[in-house]
């Protein structure tokens, strides 16, 4: 909750507010909410889009009531409202998987339940379905759902295949791969995550870099006389 | 009795909730600045924990048997309440407390850690008393971690560390490295 943060964009067409939570803005890798839900189930790739797809559910779900609601529900006891409708389709989403996929639904465990408290969830509802009309909340719901479910698919993926030697329960290591059955482990989550953050720094800070010196470039042009381009300036 | 304290021992330290089950890994990250402000927040959290325990265990006995489907519900609405009674209480007895604690409470609400607890003590079936002990040992367990991860942070702070790596990634970072020595505890009481 407390890192709930303002919309750092304005959405400018339907096609940009679906895509912005794609990659841009991914609510995992860039604005670091959701992290629970993303470390605990991520140790098998069918468990990582099970939770994926049910969270984008809910999502989408609670973003339609809400939106539809949002001249109704009284500023005062909003955030106990949204809880209670997520909480609803939760419910749905629970018996959904249990009857569509029993296994993965056992081996999530009571981590389906935790989507109620899923910053990212909550965080939609307050920051855009509330303000919204309902088919620019659909879309905004849907590319943030998406862009959870690739984020945890990028941690899945290296978890199952360098943890268990499998992809989708599938062998997919040469036989004389010794598992690093560190990466199923809890240590192994939070290793995870760390990289793909670090890897989303190094790009950030990569990018910011070029921008920079693209710009002193540019005014260069525009007045030669000058000397050379900053010193701090380094690609890292 | 045994039995209750290895309950509490694994919820503190085998099976710790943030290490082990992430759960509450925003206060983590949130709230690591200094190694105070996460013992404090560690104590609030455990004490809604064990009033939450303690709720959940009466709903589970009288109200949730005969629809288990709204239990999710039913233990949010039910950890919001105490979140705003404790912060109602605090804010009446005693001032300074609630002016030291009062960003902190209204968050613990929307936590994992609360909710989650609330979850496993109900899936394991185990009786009030466990129930207790498991929220009191997986609070102490969290407020240990959030002591932690901030006195590592506030020895980081004057280290150079390079830009790539500052913020969240590094958090992740320490908080593997404890995950990890956590890991020695594994197979620990078989509880």
């Amino acid at each position: 909750m407390s890192m709930i943060k303002k919309e750092t964009s304005s959405p400018k067409s339907a096609g940009a507010v679906l895509t912005r939570g794609l990659w841009h803005e991914n609510p995992v890798l860039v604005q670091t909410l959701g992290l629970c839900s993303a470390l605990a189930v991520t140790n098998a790739v069918a468990n990582s889009l099970a939770m994926g797809l049910a969270t984008t559910f809910v999502l989408v779900g609670s973003s339609i009531i809400v939106s539809t609601l949002r001249k109704f529900i009284p500023h005062q006891i909003r955030i106990t409202t949204y809880i209670l409708i997520i909480a609803t389709f939760l419910a749905i989403a629970d018996m959904l998987l249990e009857a569509i996929v029993p296994d993965v639904h056992k081996a999530m465990g009571p981590y389906i339940a935790l989507i109620v408290t899923n910053c990212i969830v909550l965080g939609r509802q307050e920051a855009f379905a509330s303000r919204q009309p309902v088919g620019l909340s659909i879309l905004d719901a849907l590319g943030n759902g998406t862009g959870f479910t690739i984020a945890l698919l990028m941690m899945g993926i290296p978890r199952e295949v360098l943890g268990n030697g499998t992809f989708l329960g599938l062998h997919v290591m040469p036989k004389s791969f010794e598992p690093w059955v560190v990466m199923m482990l809890p240590p192994g989550g939070f290793f995870m995550i760390g990289v793909l953050l670090l890897a989303a720094n190094w790009r950030d800070l990569r990018k910011r870099t070029r921008d920079r010196i693209a710009r002193a470039l540019a005014t260069d042009v525009e007045t030669p006389p000058r000397e050379a381009p900053e010193p701090e300036v380094a690609l890292v | 009795m045994s039995n209750l304290f290895w309950i509490f021992i694994s919820a503190a330290i085998v099976t710790n909730f943030v290490l082990v089950y992430f759960l509450g890994l925003c206060p983590v990250i949130g709230v690591t600045n200094k190694s105070d402000t996460g013992l404090r927040l560690g104590l609030a959290t455990t004490f809604v924990m064990v009033l939450a325990s303690l709720a959940a265990w009466v709903l589970n006995t009288f109200v949730l048997a005969t629809a288990p489907f709204l239990r999710v519900i039913a233990f949010v609405v039910a950890i919001a309440s105490i979140v705003q009674i404790v912060e109602l209480f605090v804010k009446k007895t005693s001032p300074s407390l609630y002016r030291e604690l009062g960003i902190f409470l209204p968050l613990i609400a929307s936590n994992s850690q609360v909710l989650g607890m609330t979850i496993f003590q109900t899936n394991r079936g185990y009786t009030l008393p466990q129930g207790l002990m498991f929220a009191a040992g997986g609070g102490l367990g969290i407020t240990a971690v959030l002591s932690l991860v901030g006195g590592i942070r506030e020895r980081t702070e004057l280290a150079p560390i390079p830009a790539v790596a500052r913020g969240p990634a590094l958090v992740f970072m320490i908080a593997a490295a404890l995950s990890l020595a956590f890991m020695g505890f594994a197979g620990m009481g078989a509880a």
